[in-house]
């Protein structure tokens, strides 16, 4: 079973609820950071990493030798991730999607592919548990195709627990599609709500059923409960706002570390979800 | 003409409510959302549209079945495996290459434009907003944010506006980029939290890949000092601006649900009173003042 935890506004508290349901379970577990840009969950889990990808996608060179500048592949390229000036063609690797299509339509076969590096994926252990991420390249600007890459990592035979990024757009589309169940953890806020919103209408489009997480369930106000309450979903988990559990994470504690009686909570969680699912 | 843009790498370490609470300091501004992706500025500026504008980005393919003869070829070449079992194209999947629609030999695949979202120009009690929404599961943010980045800068020049205030997304990818281009700085808010800090280091380095200068301010500070104070050496060490802290308070979430800025939620609260120290800082920096 693959879970993806996910919120739509960010600073919610996915990365404390993946992090804590993972180690809670504790064996036969996959953790696989899928927030590429700012992955955080290393820092709570302190994995012992086994393993260091570079990651790239091709993109296209061209041998001038062969080009006589016919600009087919400017033409197909949707993206103007490949250019001719003056008498010579350029391409713009950053721009480039890496859809293949300038080498296809090149007639004296003058492009071939090279590698962009996206990042990096790590992986590592714990214990029982298996911790994967991806870091992006500073200055990379398209993390899907990363994202895409961590989540080849699921193992069908373990519980996968993605860790997504924020946000409705690619990015969690990439982190979220295709898995069992969207846990949605959302604080009870003006910003909380609105954003929940968006990302229940992106799980909708998926297709996959969802539950919620109220973290700092006490600071706000009961909008979130009666959205939940009105379109019927489940509210799995209520954290409510203690110092305690801020500064636990300030430091990068756990909250089973802190306060051990919330790790049967967060394997009820687990048996709440499974019971939706199966 | 100047622009700051306020980002934070990590999000929800209160980056909103620091440049609504901006907004209601400032007096000459043109506010923008660039934050596209879950756009909450407006939840308290409450802005009144003025101007409403399709955001027309990418393209998308469609097989026409009548005229499709399942010879597979966009399937063998499409590198995001986008064509379905019964010759229907995910349109999640679908990256807009067009290479199927250039390669398919019956001509059988449609290739319209998308529609994205919208982005709007307001006006609110600070003054005019530029925003926008991102349809929810589309891609193109960036060209999104780099849209409403320039009408900002354009209404700014008709109104001889001298400063654009900009909400910047979280992260450090395609969004964030496009907000970073030509800034005058940016100020990063981050949480003493290690998690916070990790993603602070990452959204520096890329505003120093653009050369653009940075400031940091550490939000919530109390909640954990010698966080606050590493994030500080830190800053001190690699020549970055520490230029103030916020305590950690609740008000900021009662001012929220009431549509608020801190700044008029409570003036004398001694969060108000950082921030207040924390603008007037910018304003000599950057000469931000009204002559
Ligand atoms: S691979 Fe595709 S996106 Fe990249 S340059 Fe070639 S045509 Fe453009
Ligand atoms: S446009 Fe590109 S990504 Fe979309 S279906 Fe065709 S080949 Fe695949």
């Amino acid at each position: 079973m693959i879970i993806s935890i996910a919120s739509g506004k960010g600073g919610t508290g996915k990365t404390t609820i993946a992090c804590n349901m993972a180690v809670s379970i504790g064996h036969d577990v996959q953790l696989l950071d899928c927030d590429v840009e700012e992955p955080n969950a290393h820092l709570f889990l302190h994995p012992i990493i086994d393993n260091i990808k570079t990651i790239t996608t091709p993109v296209p060179i061209v041998d001038e030798e062969k080009c006589d500048l016919c600009g087919k592949c400017v033409e197909i390229c949707q993206f103007k991730a490949i250019v001719i000036l003056g008498d010579t063609i350029l391409p713009f690797h950053d721009l480039c999607h890496s859809c293949g299509g300038c080498e296809l339509v090149c007639p004296v076969k003058a492009i071939t592919e090279t590698g962009r590096e996206l990042g990096e994926i790590e992986e590592g252990h714990l214990d029982g548990l298996q911790f994967v991420h991806g870091r992006l390249r500073i200055g990379e600007a398209m993390s899907p195709p990363l994202i895409k890459k961590v989540r080849t990592y699921c193992d069908a035979d373990k519980l996968a627990i993605i860790d997504a990024p924020p946000g409705t757009s690619c990015p969690v589309i990439a982190a979220m599609k295709g898995t069992d169940f969207v846990l949605l953890v959302t604080e009870p806020t003006p910003f909380g709500l609105y954003d929940l919103k968006l990302a229940v209408g992106a799980v909708k489009i998926l297709g996959i059923p969802c539950g919620l997480v109220i973290n700092r369930s006490d600071i706000g106000d009961d909008k979130v409960m009666e959205y939940a309450k009105e379109t019927g979903i489940p509210v799995l988990m209520e954290i409510p706002f203690e110092r305690k559990i801020a500064e636990a994470y300030s430091r990068g504690d756990l909250i089973v570390e802190i306060m051990p009686e919330w790790k049967n909570k967060f394997q009820e969680l687990y048996e709440a979800i499974k019971a939706i699912v199966y | 003409m100047k622009e700051l843009v306020i980002i934070s790498g990590k999000g929800g370490t209160g980056k909103t409510s620091l440049v609504a609470a901006f907004a209601s300091l400032s007096s000459n501004h043109v506010l923008c959302d660039a934050d596209v992706d879950a756009a909450d500025l407006h939840l308290i500026l409450d802005p009144q549209i003025k101007k409403q504008q399709d955001f027309i980005s990418g393209n998308s393919a469609f097989i026409e079945n009548e005229k499709c003869i399942q010879c597979d070829i966009c399937r063998d070449l499409c590198r995001w495996d986008a064509i379905g079992a019964n010759y229907e194209v995910d349109q999640i999947e679908c990256e807009g290459c067009g290479v199927c629609v250039h390669f398919c030999p019956e001509q059988a695949i449609a290739f319209p434009e998308n529609h994205c979202g919208e982005w709007f120009i307001s006006e609110t009690r600070f003054g005019p907003l530029v925003h926008a929404r991102l349809k929810i599961a589309e891609e193109n943010s960036g060209k999104l944010v780099s849209i409403i980045r320039q009408e900002s800068k354009t209404l700014a020049e008709e109104n001889n506006i001298d400063l654009m205030l900009t909400d910047g997304p979280p992260g450090i990818g395609c969004p964030v980029i496009a907000s970073l281009g030509g800034a005058t700085a940016v100020l990063i808010v981050v949480e003493p939290t290690v998690s916070g800090k990790h993603d602070m280091k990452r959204v520096l380095q890329l505003a120093n890949h653009f050369k653009i200068p940075a400031l940091v301010c550490v939000n919530k500070f109390d909640l954990n000092i010698e966080q606050t104070l590493e994030i500080e050496a830190f800053s001190q060490k690699n020549n970055l601006d520490a230029i103030g802290r916020i305590p950690f308070d609740p008000q900021f979430t009662k001012a929220m649900i009431e549509g608020k800025t801190i700044i008029e939620f409570n003036n004398n609260s001694e969060s108000s009173q950082a921030i207040r120290d924390i603008w007037k800082s910018l304003e000599d920096r950057f000469q931000l003042r009204e002559v």
